[in-house]
């Protein structure tokens, strides 16, 4: 769960999964045995926080999405509510349009992430961890680490890794962000995947057919 | 050294088609129905023969687990895939999953198979958006095809494969709390026993296994046990995903035979360390949890199960985080406190107290703030967490923390000195 602290926010009165929602809802349950529909709490829970990002531009997960989520599994709101807030990647309030997610674990941290936040902080004005711009754009959340060590270091923008980052990569992706462009994800320097800097040093031949 | 010709995933970068017609070409999918009706017993033999040892970071034998599951039962049994992948310095399960995700997919339905499963669910951590989006088409695909579902691949064998995303739990990486998670609650661990192979998924028999032990497995039941142990040292049989961070020119990942010598890894493939051999100051060799190794360690020492244990450290998950003379290795190791802070799932009072405890000491080991007999009182502490949890939580937070100890007290204590010749504010009275 990302920082509960910060201004006062409004919870919505109501939430109804719309035919979006419900349609993949439909999907993700049947993955699960009969009578283990809890199972697709997170699923539902994902659901929930994307309706509110096509409806309020804000991705988050409200106490009335969460009942939702809770009747439409048969499970008691409680349960729901520890689920949301044990796993990190549900936000419990409103976020800005872009949440910005840093890495600053040891091996982001040894590649430059620190430079990373401040270039994050500059381009935003955002002064720490778990704050929204004055202008309601960007929030600004530290993660641990990502899973993508050898291309550090990453800062996540909502669901895009974008890797071997600079203090000049952010502050040319946050502009791009600004101005309503989205760059393709993945390494910033241009290489393949994890594949060392220059190319693969080994694989160097196509697979036999 | 391993030649292209035993690499298994030669898609690892992502250059040719991830999908089914590229997998196909690479020789996955190749008559997988030959491969079931060598039979339950046959498979799991051949998978003990071989050798292979579990690539999540314990290195249990991966055929053995398979073994444990019953024989018969009268209740559903679940494979449960574990691609939760957040050892800090990891990131090879990743490349499986978005670059070779039939290799995986063929896997659980071999692996599957042979512990008598009708399902496996891949649990992939909830940041590996993409990762699950091409895994879930991989499965699609897969489901089209006829290699899985009804009457997988022919063999008359029905078998469901299904992609569950998590939601930034490094403790579901846990085999126990990961199934807690799938069945929708907090990712818990729970006590063993019962073991997930008598009480998992459901209350029904589990097996949990990472996702390279498990993609890993149709190319040796093709290629054979021998050909595997072939491969890397006796008892550390095979090839492994490495992944090689932090200060080193080129970072990458890279497949390699166990037992490479870790400065061979460091300078063939990721370039060397930045600044030469010799600006060397540590090396974390397989994951955040295993004790760092002073460069006099690294000079000769061989990357696999064994030869890492005999130094106190581990192969763990594989995952070489490099570390030059400019890192402030108290502030590096203090950051990894912090992160099992965070990822404690609070159940354990030793866990819950005593990473958040470990964290604050360190904190004040980077500044300094401290006097020496707290060194010995912060190893006393990690003595008392290791081993007093439910999982293995304590101990990954306790064990950075002894390596750092162990290898770099003198460090720890300049830092302490240097601090005490700072001249000091006088206290207001």
């Amino acid at each position: 769960m990302a920082a509960t602290n910060g201004p006062a926010f409004e919870q919505p009165a109501s939430f109804a999964f719309d035919a979006d929602s419900e349609a993949e809802l439909a999907t993700i349950v049947a993955r699960y045995p009969a009578g283990k529909q809890a199972s697709a709490v997170i699923p539902a829970l994902y659901i929930v926080q994307k309706q509110m990002k096509r409806d309020t531009g804000s991705a988050w997960v409200p106490l009335k999405g969460m009942d939702a989520v809770g009747a439409r599994l048969g499970m008691p709101p409680i349960r729901v509510y520890e689920v949301a807030t044990f796993y990190f990647m549900f936000n419990m309030k409103p976020i800005g349009k872009f949440h910005l997610q840093v890495c600053t674990t040891t091996p982001c941290w040894l590649r430059g992430s620190d430079a990373v936040t401040a270039a994050c902080q500059h381009a935003t004005g955002i002064k720490n961890f778990g704050e929204t711009s004055a202008d309601g754009i960007f929030t600004m959340t530290e993660v641990e680490c990502l899973g993508a060590c050898v291309n550090a270091p990453i800062l996540q923008v909502d669901d895009d890794f974008y890797e071997d980052m600079d203090a000049g990569k952010v502050e040319a992706l946050l502009a791009a962000l600004r101005r309503g462009e989205r760059p393709p994800a993945g390494s910033m320097t241009g290489r393949q995947t994890s594949a060392p800097e220059g190319g693969p040093t080994t694989l160097l031949f196509a697979p036999e057919a | 050294m391993l030649h292209d010709k035993d690499r298994i995933f030669t898609n690892l970068y992502g250059q040719h088609d991830p999908f089914l017609k590229g997998a196909r070409s690479r020789g996955d999918w190749d008559n997988t129905a030959a491969i079931l009706s060598r039979g339950r017993d046959a498979i799991i033999q051949e998978m003990k023969d071989s050798g292979l040892r579990g690539r999540g970071g314990a290195g249990f034998p991966t055929g053995l687990k398979w073994s444990f599951m019953p024989k018969q039962s009268d209740r559903p049994c679940y494979l449960v895939v574990n691609g939760d992948e957040s050892e800090p310095g990891t990131c090879k399960d990743r490349d499986i999953l978005r670059h070779d995700p039939h290799k995986l997919i063929e896997g659980c339905l071999v692996a599957g198979f042979a512990m008598g499963a009708c399902a496996a669910y891949i649990y992939v951590r909830g940041e590996f958006y993409d990762e699950i989006v091409a895994l879930q088409h991989a499965v699609d695909e897969a489901y089209e095809a006829g290699l899985i579902g009804k009457n997988a691949c022919g063999s008359g064998y029905d078998y469901d494969v299904f992609v569950h995303r998590g939601a930034g739990a490094y403790i579901c990486g846990e085999e126990t709390a990961l199934i807690e998670s799938l069945e929708g609650k907090k990712g818990m661990p729970r006590m063993k026993p019962p073991f997930p192979a008598g009480v998992g998924l459901y209350g029904c028999p589990s097996t949990v296994n990472n996702v390279e032990s498990i993609a890993v497995a149709p190319t040796i039941l093709r290629r054979g046990a021998a050909w595997f142990t072939s491969l890397g040292r006796p008892n550390n049989a095979g090839q492994k995903l490495f992944c090689i961070s932090g200060h080193v020119n080129k970072p990458c990942n890279v497949e390699e035979e166990l037992g490479i010598p870790l400065r061979e890894l460091i300078e063939r493939y990721a370039g060397g360390v930045r600044g030469g051999w010799d600006n060397l100051l540590a090396v974390i060799p397989g994951g955040a949890s295993v004790p760092l190794m002073p460069k006099a360690t690294c000079d000769d020492i061989l990357m696999d199960f064994d030869s890492l244990r005999a130094v106190r450290s581990g192969l763990g998950t594989a995952a070489v985080i490099v570390m030059d003379k400019s890192t402030d290795v108290i502030k590096a190791i203090a950051r990894l406190s912090k992160f099992y802070m965070h990822e404690s799932c609070g159940q354990c009072t030793p866990c819950r107290e005593g990473t958040g405890w470990m964290w604050r000491v360190m904190t004040r080991m980077v500044e300094g703030r401290a006097t020496s007999d707290e060194i010995d009182t912060l190893e006393a502490v990690t003595r008392q967490v290791e081993g007093h949890t439910i999982c293995a939580l304590g101990d990954a937070a306790a064990w950075p923390i002894q390596g750092l100890i162990r290898h770099f007290r003198p460090v720890m204590e300049e830092r302490i000195a240097a601090y005490r010749k700072k001249p000091m504010p006088m206290a207001a009275e």
